[in-house]
């Protein structure tokens, strides 16, 4: 029985979990991209932090169904559900990015950023040789966070018909077939389990004794 | 010979109000050894800082080698002076080495006139190469990262150098040894040195003059001698503090 089932769905698992894997990729590459530039320029006016990551924290708290249904209606997104589903994953992966760039700069030891200022080490030296490998550890944890988070939520986006493991956890609710469920479920499991540990891994190496 | 640092009436007025400096007016010697003296809270890191710019002053202004620092290009100022705290500073992610060298390294040295430049200073603040180049800063005593932090101040070959309590986290012995040390090199190099402590033998064993501080102003400068010998009342106020425990012991 085992065997029919997956002769039947073994494709389409395949298909659904690299479309999974796309959808997450790509919206953490957009996120990654905004959150630790705009982390790092936060370090530099500090008083914009509280506001900004205040937003960020707010565009976390909204209902992932209720933020894929807000973008729908929008005219150049709504015709390309992926895109919903991109910006939608986009906007949940930058609090943890943006929390943690931000962190990580401020938490390094004031010593080492005067000694690096008083040296006369120019602010993009300073920042790439010393702030961004000093806070890597940090962010690739925030990284961690966001990804496992995103890999979790893409699954609301078969509900706009993102495609994505979700297509088959949604069906099988519908039809009240806990094998398609478990067969949507267990590898969005797997894929957030093998990110988790991937970045973990990223996470240790960069890891910086004081 | 015109002085390598000299203090032009510099005033420092913190944006809170208070005044952490007032009217100060010093000029250090080319190869002397300045210390500045006084208790927590007199100003003596706020004037040190004066020097490479992590300070500016509200008033006043510090001539470095004879130019004002104002105008000069605030990186190259910096590059040309060395600096050492009392937290070292060292870069934790940073081989001794790589940070012996960061300032050749900013500067865009090749990296074997880098690791030839390190390995000599390394040898020259007591600390062999070939065991130590390689270490993490982690995997150091207190003394061994302070010689680093000389040694890495020493990199670009600055004619001046600014140290803030420098062996101030270590413990008296080793501090000895490291202001043995900084004797000698100094000995050798001909800097000019501005050396901030609170500890008077310090001052005493290292400083060709001593400049006290108290509540933002220069109340005296002094050669070791002089200090000694001054009846200045804050001078011995300084000098009685110090001798308290040997006189309550010999008593």
């Amino acid at each position: 029985m085992t065997s029919t089932f997956f002769a039947r769905y073994g494709s389409e698992i395949a298909t659904l979990t690299v479309e999974h894997i796309w959808l997450t990729a790509a919206a953490m590459l957009l996120s990654t991209a905004i959150a630790i530039p705009v982390g790092i320029w936060l370090t530099r006016t500090p008083r914009w932090a509280n506001p900004v990551i205040g937003i960020a924290n707010v565009l976390q708290t909204i209902p992932s169904l209720a933020m894929f249904g807000f973008l729908l209606p929008l005219p150049w997104l709504g015709e390309r559900a992926a895109r919903i589903a991109i910006i939608a994953l986009t906007a949940y992966a930058l609090l943890p990015i943006l929390r943690n760039t931000y962190a990580g700069i401020r938490a390094i030891d004031p010593s080492v950023i005067e000694v690096a200022r008083a040296l006369g080490l120019t602010d993009t030296q300073r920042l790439f040789k010393v702030e961004l490998p000093l806070a890597a550890s940090l962010i690739l944890a925030g990284l961690r966070t966001a990804t496992v988070t995103c890999i979790g939520i893409a699954t609301i986006a078969a509900a706009v018909g993102a495609g994505g493991l979700g297509e088959l956890i949604f069906r099988g609710v519908a039809s009240v077939d806990n094998r398609l469920v478990l067969a949507g479920a267990v590898p969005a499991a797997l894929l957030a389990l093998a990110a988790d540990a991937l970045l973990g891994l990223l996470e240790r190496r960069f890891r910086v004794r004081a | 010979m015109s002085p390598a640092v000299e203090f032009r009436a510099v005033s420092v007025i913190a944006p809170q109000g208070r005044t952490r400096l007032e009217n100060i007016s010093l000029s250090v010697d080319a190869g002397t050894t300045t210390v500045l003296l006084g208790r927590s809270g007199s100003g003596k890191t706020t004037l040190l800082r004066t020097v490479n710019r992590m300070v500016v002053p509200t008033q006043g202004e510090v001539l470095v080698n004879g130019t004002p620092n104002s105008g000069a290009d605030l990186i190259s100022l910096r590059r040309g002076i060395g600096y050492v705290i009392q937290e070292t500073g060292l870069f934790p992610h940073f081989s001794v080495e790589r940070n012996v060298g960061i300032v050749l390294e900013a500067e865009g040295a090749p990296s074997a006139r880098r690791i030839q430049k390190s390995h000599a200073l390394l040898a020259a603040v007591g600390l062999d190469p070939a065991t130590f180049a390689a270490r993490l800063p982690h995997q150091l005593s207190g003394g061994q990262r302070q010689r680093v932090g000389v040694a890495r101040a020493l990199a670009a070959d600055p004619s001046i150098l600014l140290m803030d309590e420098p062996f101030g986290a270590l413990d008296p012995l080793t501090r000895g040894e490291m202001q043995d040390m900084l004797r000698d090199l100094l000995a050798r190099l001909k800097k000019t040195v501005l050396l901030v402590t609170h500890d008077l033998n310090e001052a005493l064993y290292l400083g060709d003059r001593i400049a006290l501080l108290s509540e933002g102003k220069l109340s005296a400068a002094l050669t070791p001698h002089q200090f000694l010998a001054s009846d200045r009342p804050d001078v011995k106020a300084y000098i009685d503090a110090v001798q308290r425990g040997a006189q309550v012991a010999r008593q």
